[in-house]
């Protein structure tokens, strides 16, 4: 099938966000395409506050199934969570069970006055009751595909789709 | 009982002979072998062909583990193995509990297996009291009652000035006495080859010196008195080397090494695999490569089997806590083959290092096929492999580092006095 | 019989932490990676994380030791486990129960995970032998066998100051022939790539052939700490310091001991190490201990990260 431009996707959300908050809003990236995501976001809306980033293995619920195999990378939470407004930005949103995670996470570093969520994809497929405030576009896939977000050495973002039962 | 042994191929290292010819019994002994005396009606006949006819083999350290440790093992599970094992005649040592310091435990021990009657029991008289190494044994009223050679157990070397005096008294009588040599001062609670393995592992050591030290005291004080010693597990090819130049001193010494050592090294601990604790350690490669190769110059008398059960409970510790020792008399032939054919050594020389040699140094008239003497023997078939189970060995003990290997030679029937003891 | 390696199952996942012999270098890499995001954990406020909820991880010590009790119990109360401690040294033990009676009693109690402490060379590995294959057992000192987690947590200490294992030089120093943690020392060094490690110690505490291991052997301080980068000192303990392994602790210091002087020896920004607990004045002195190239205190704190990591590595590897 034929995905998205994620270049396009990216301007779309980053328009959203900028007509809705001011540039004081901290952004957190969830590792790892989150992390691309917010770099290019952090940019591009000018934000004052430095950029946050956050692995949430330690906090899946998935652990007891995957274990602890693939390389963790350090969460690092460089402002005041207390009080601040934080965008939490993803590349995929599915399930809802990564950002559940990522709440807990930011939970045990403070209490933040409030968390958005923003995210280039919502294919659907919820398991929590949890929404994106901020979109690039819905898609409807089959549950047997894992959507990713990939980036070039140049740094431009795209879109890739596999089968679940071939690894990546 | 008259038994016709039929087409066996008989060797019998002490006589030289190893032809296949029949062999005759009656009364207990052994009345001709090639053709039958006249008038012999056989009661049973023995189709042996393509088996093996030798002397029942001689065990110079099998421990029964009666009195004291009949939850290891008891008389009649290590009798049962005994046999199983073509083994004839053993040598027990004193190391019971309590240790074979009167003449009463002698004679006990004595009459329970003769009452057995499996094999033949030589008990090893303890040199000294409680084996405490402090008082002499009243020698010869232990001899009176069966012991025909006296001994100390493993580690437990008396001071010089006992042992001095230990053999001086043996001598008088001409008694045989019996050491395996460790100096206790170098080895405290050692339990591996003072090697790069026990580095590895972090275990404390039995270093070689703590052998060729006892050694070399032994053999000076055996020279001073003249008693005939024997040299009980000899480890290392240092103590090999001065068992070596002791013999060509012409001194009265003999020696054997134990079937373990023959095939194992320290390597073989593995991740502490507490079946190959042994007492003496498993030593490095080389030194087992020199005990396997010292029997072409005749260094080596006597392979033996050390047989030690040992219950499940007290090898499922650390290995440093663990008991050493390995059942193994039931292994004794088949390692001892499994050697000579790696060593590419004629039948003959082999057998003789478990059966004509080992009885000459316990002193007894055992381990050859002559005519008129006692029929013990062994029948086995050299080419037939089995694997060595909990189940396929029948001595208490299960402990051994071999489980799990296929070995040659299975015992088909073992006589003792004529009688078949053991059949498979 | 030599078996495949007991820590490993059979798709080479780590299902013990035995000793640091044998493993591959991915999978110390692995423990130190994991640690690193764990030390971004315990400079939070709130220090605990859910991974291990639930589980049951029993501290095993058959030899009484506070410290390291202490640092295992604080590791799995962080990953949210709930920690049993025994000291079995004064409980089941006395009463004439056997090691793996105590271990298969603990596991009837549905343990996940057994910390275990022995005087034994091998202890840890008769009860990895022995537990169901979804148990885990963590060595953390058996006899002067094995210390893996005090070695890992060592390679973590190098790896923050020095970057890079493979231009190093490194020296054990002490009683080598007593010591656990040297032998894990010098196995995670070499399977790193450190290409130097030496140790320094009179002969009475070496192990015979100890060389092959990998190491090159110094009896002298002023040969041995020429270029070195990381200074490893190992406790002497109480009861070595005199009778037939050395004549006094005064001699000692003398010549083994880390003093200012002997430590300018090494390189100029060479670190100095120590598994603790000190004797200050016997293996090395306050000035040290207590200056700028020690980074002893440092140690303590990344143990913790590295026995997070090492308990939520093996709770993930599950058959």
């Amino acid at each position: 099938m034929q995905l998205p431009d994620a270049e396009i996707l990216f301007k779309d959300l980053a328009k959203k966000i900028k007509n809705d908050c001011d540039k004081n809003v901290a952004l957190i990236g969830i590792h790892t395409g989150g992390v691309w995501l917010a770099e290019r976001l952090h940019q591009e809306l000018e934000i004052t506050q430095p950029l946050g980033t956050l692995d949430v293995s330690f906090y899946r619920d998935d652990f007891e199934k995957i274990g602890l195999h693939s390389e963790v990378k350090r969460s690092n939470i460089p402002f005041e969570i207390e009080g601040a407004h934080i965008i939490l930005v993803d590349d995929v949103l599915n399930t809802g069970r990564t950002i559940r995670a990522a709440i807990n996470e930011l939970f045990d570093y403070g209490r933040p006055a409030k968390i958005s969520l923003a995210t280039l994809v919502d294919r659907g497929g919820r398991e929590l009751p949890i929404t994106a405030q901020y979109t690039g576009i819905e898609l409807t896939l089959p549950a047997d595909k894992i959507l990713v977000l990939k980036r070039e050495k140049s740094g431009k973002l795209s879109l890739d789709l596999y089968d679940k039962n071939l690894p990546e | 009982m008259k038994i016709h042994i039929r087409n066996g191929r008989i060797i019998d290292a002490k006589q030289g002979i190893d032809a296949i010819q029949d062999i005759f019994i009656a009364k207990g002994k052994i009345v001709a072998i090639g053709r039958a005396p006249d008038d012999f009606q056989a009661s049973r006949v023995i189709d042996a062909d393509s088996l093996i006819v030798c002397p029942g083999l001689v065990d110079l350290s099998v421990r029964l583990r009666e009195p004291g440790f009949e939850y290891k093992a008891t008389l009649e599970s290590e009798m049962d193995a005994v046999v199983a094992g073509g083994v004839t005649s053993i040598a027990c040592p004193p190391d019971t509990d309590p240790p074979l310091d009167e003449p009463g435990l002698v004679e006990m021990l004595k009459h329970r297996a003769k009452s057995l009657n499996l094999a033949h029991v030589y008990p090893i008289g303890a040199l000294t009291q409680g084996l405490k190494g402090e008082r002499l044994t009243e020698m010869a009223e232990l001899n009176d009652a069966g012991c025909v050679v006296f001994g100390q157990p493993d580690g437990l070397l008396p001071n010089l000035r006992v042992l001095i005096q230990a053999m001086r008294y043996a001598s008088t009588f001409g008694f045989g006495v019996w050491l395996r040599p460790q100096e206790i001062s170098l080895t405290s609670d050692g339990v591996a080859h003072d090697g790069e393995v026990a580095t590895r592992l972090g275990l404390p050591v039995v270093p070689v010196c703590a052998e060729t030290v006892a050694l070399s005291s032994i053999i000076l004080l055996a020279k001073e008195t003249g008693v005939k010693v024997h040299i009980c597990r000899v480890s290392s090819a240092e103590g090999l080397t001065m068992i070596r130049s002791a013999k060509q001193q012409g001194l009265a010494i003999t020696c054997d090494v134990t079937i373990n050592h023959l095939h194992l090294s320290d390597m073989d601990i593995g991740f502490f695999d507490s079946n190959c604790h042994l007492m003496p350690p498993l030593r490095s490669s080389s030194d087992r490569d020199a005990l396997r190769n010292s029997f072409t110059d005749g260094i080596i008398d006597a392979i033996c089997s050390d047989h030690t059960p040992v219950d499940e409970d007290a090898k499922l510790l650390p290995f440093g806590q663990s008991e050493a020792g390995a059942t193994g008399v039931e292994l004794l032939l088949p390692l001892t083959l499994k050697w000579g054919m790696e060593m590419q050594l004629p039948l003959l020389k082999v057998l003789a290092k478990i059966t004509s040699s080992p009885a000459e140094i316990l002193g007894i008239d055992a381990g050859h096929l002559s005519i008129g003497s006692a029929a013990d023997m062994c029948i086995f078939d050299p080419d037939y492999y089995w694997k060595v189970t909990p189940s396929s060995i029948l001595s208490q003990g299960k402990n051994t580092p071999f489980l799990g290997m296929e070995l040659p030679g299975k015992v088909k029937y073992t006589l003792v006095n004529g009688h078949v003891v053991y059949e498979h | 019989m030599i078996n495949r390696n007991p820590q490993l199952d059979e798709n080479g996942m780590l299902q013990h932490l035995l000793t640091t012999e044998g493993l591959p270098t991915s999978i110390l890499l692995h423990i130190l990676d994991t640690a690193e995001s764990f030390v971004g954990v315990t400079e939070r406020d709130v220090k605990k994380i859910p991974l291990l909820r639930g589980k049951s991880i029993f501290n095993l010590f058959f030899e009484p030791s506070t410290r390291t009790r202490t640092t295992f119990e604080i590791a799995a109360k962080r990953l949210s486990a709930d920690v049993i401690n025994l000291n079995i040294a004064v409980s089941a033990q006395s009463k004439g129960e056997t090691l793996l009676d105590t271990v298969d009693n603990l596991s009837a109690m549905n343990a996940d995970m057994f910390v275990v402490r022995h005087s034994q060379s091998g202890a840890a590995h008769l009860i990895a032998n022995h537990v169901r294959s979804d148990v885990h057992v963590i060595n953390a000192g058996d006899g002067s066998h094995a210390h893996p987690t005090q070695a890992l947590l060592d390679m973590f200490t190098i790896r923050h100051y020095k970057k890079d294992f493979r231009n190093l030089s490194v020296a054990i120093i002490g009683d080598i022939l007593h010591s656990r943690v040297a032998r894990s020392q010098i196995h995670a060094l070499t399977t790193l790539g450190v290409p130097e490690v030496r140790v320094i110690a009179p002969k009475t505490l070496l192990p015979k052939m100890v060389e092959r291991l990998g190491v090159h052997v110094y009896h002298d301080m002023t040969k041995g700490l020429k270029n070195i980068d990381v200074l490893m000192m190992l406790r002497l303990q109480n009861e070595r310091m005199q009778g037939a392994n050395l004549p006094s602790a005064e001699e000692y210091f003398k010549y083994y001991g880390l003093t200012s002087e002997k430590l300018s020896l090494a390189r100029r920004n060479a670190i100095v190490m120590h598994p603790g607990p000190m004797n200050r004045g016997v293996e090395i002195d306050s000035a040290v201990a207590d200056g700028k190239q020690s980074v002893i205190l440092p140690q303590v704190t990344f143990g913790i990260a590295v026995r997070m990591a090492v308990m939520s590595i093996l709770a993930g590897n599950q058959v």
